[in-house]
């Protein structure tokens, strides 16, 4: 309902917030400085964790910052792990309905489908255009008026 | 949203809930929907919170500051609210806020609230809003407030000029950045840190703002007829005229937040400042001011609102503008056309 409209978040009465973190102790955080970057030229607010960071720490950062989309960013394999804990969080805070789960990184199709049904609510993998991640989020961040 | 909805939030916050604070600080950050009944709610829970206003250049070190004295303040069991402003572009109203990277003390802890906020550009509403921010850490029961921001423009400035005491934040070497500190950042300082002081040129930065300092100080002096400079970190040189003297003489401090070192200082120096302005009943002061300040923008605003509707039920200000334009009539008569009634009705109400 509330998609394509102006960069700055539309109708929005404000931008979109969204947590860029990056779980575990993976390393790379070029993709999400890249991500956090296209996100902000969207209009974004964007919150980036900083590396290596714990899921009670993403969860303490997403409920603190009442952000709109939790972004995370995995490269090291945990993902089943580590995302499933975050979403126990949220849920804990009663901020999971809310709240937008997408992940990036290297993950499977079949860990992808686990984690969709664990409440993701998409996976990005290598290569998808920044556009279409964007996209994704305008069209499927929760209406919280 | 239904209409006891805000009742609840402040009822959740007031009862320690983070999540009914995270969301009160985003009603007022929006300025949406009922976020006026909340703070109004909330106001009569304020004023014990001691708030301190950490401004510098960017690269100064505010962050990792901000995130020794919270950690400084919390092995003394004191909850602290945070509240990290960074700009936003002006182009897309986008974002990225990182100050929370550099917060690692405050993970896995509870009595610690950070909170984000990007600068939004909406006109002088970074500092209405930051205000109810620190109302909503206040009421929820943050017995420290910090507020952290680029001491870059205008809109920053009236932001840290919100809270009690204010840390201006230097880094060595910074010779042009002192300069460009008499242009507005100097006045607003209570306290001065030359952070990275274990950097080469530290001495000369520190010593550089004691002496612009003390040219402020002489020049506020001779307005006040008052004499002696208290230096509060290094051992008095001209003996104790603490005692006599309660004009605040801005300390320049030394540290280096990356080891900690002089953050217990600087945390002592802050409760001094604190103490200084209750006795000297400063506080009291800057609270009206600060009051009168808060009012004063409220009105205009809700004036300007008003002014706006009545002149988009006229038209909108195109139509106006052109008519003026093609001298069919004045912007004084436009004025006057407009809030001509509004005049006749309060000479009216008030009679």
């Amino acid at each position: 309902m509330s998609a394509d409209h102006e960069p700055a978040g539309g109708e929005r009465e404000r931008p979109i917030r969204c947590l860029v973190a990056k779980v575990g102790l993976d390393g790379h955080d070029r993709g999400a400085h890249v991500i956090s970057r296209a996100f902000r030229d969207a209009g974004f607010e964007v919150i980036y964790s900083g590396l290596h960071r714990a899921p009670e720490d993403i969860v303490q950062a997403a409920v603190q910052e009442d952000v709109d989309v939790v972004g995370l960013s995995i490269l090291s394999g945990a993902h089943n792990t580590l995302i499933p804990k975050v979403i126990e969080g949220l849920a804990e805070y009663d901020a999971l309905s809310d709240t937008l789960v997408v992940v990036g990184g290297i993950v499977p199709d079949d860990d992808a489908k686990q984690l969709k049904e664990a409440g993701v609510a998409e996976v990005f993998g290598p290569g998808t255009p920044m556009e279409e991640t964007i996209q994704f989020i305008r069209e499927n961040v929760a209406d919280r008026k | 949203m239904t209409e006891g909805a805000t009742p609840d939030l402040v009822v959740d916050l007031l009862g320690g809930d983070m999540r009914a604070l995270a969301r009160t600080i985003t009603r007022i950050e929006n300025r949406s929907g009922d976020y006026r009944d909340l703070v109004s709610a909330l106001y009569p829970h304020t004023g014990s919170a001691s708030v301190v206003g950490i401004t510098g250049s960017p690269g100064a070190g505010k962050s990792t500051l901000v995130d020794e004295l919270v950690s400084h303040y919390r092995e003394n069991d004191e909850t602290v609210g945070v509240i990290a402003v960074d700009p936003s572009s002006p182009y897309t109203g986008g974002a990225v806020l990182g100050d929370r990277i550099r917060m690692g003390s405050a993970v896995g802890d509870h009595g610690v609230f950070v909170r984000s906020m990007s600068a939004r550009g909406h006109l002088g509403g970074l500092s209405t809003a930051t205000v109810d921010a620190v109302k909503a850490f206040d009421a929820f029961g943050m017995d420290r407030v910090v507020i952290e921001t680029v001491g870059a423009g205008q809109n920053e400035v009236d932001v840290v000029r919100t809270a009690d005491t204010v840390v201006v934040l230097v880094q060595p070497g910074s010779g042009d950045d002192v300069q460009m500190l008499k242009a507005g950042i100097l006045e607003i300082g209570d306290v001065f840190v030359v952070n990275k002081a274990d950097l080469d040129g530290a001495e000369r930065t520190a010593a550089d703002l004691e002496e612009m300092l003390e040219l402020r100080g002489s020049e506020e002096r001779t307005r006040v007829g008052h004499h002696g400079a208290v230096e509060v970190d290094s051992v008095a040189d001209d003996g104790e005229t603490e005692d006599e003297s309660d004009a605040w003489s801005p300390p320049v401090l030394q540290t280096v937040a990356t080891t900690g070192d002089g953050i217990a200082g600087l945390a002592t120096t802050l409760d001094g400042h604190r103490a200084h302005l209750e006795r000297t009943g400063e506080r009291e002061s800057r609270a009206r001011t600060r009051a009168a300040a808060e009012v004063r923008t409220l009105l205009r605003q809700d004036t300007a609102d008003l002014v706006e509707t009545e002149l988009r039920r006229r038209g909108g200000i195109d139509e106006v503008a052109a008519r003026v334009a093609e001298r069919e009539t004045d912007p004084y008569t436009v004025a006057d056309e407009l809030l001509g009634p509004l005049r006749d009705y309060l000479a009216e109400v008030n009679d």
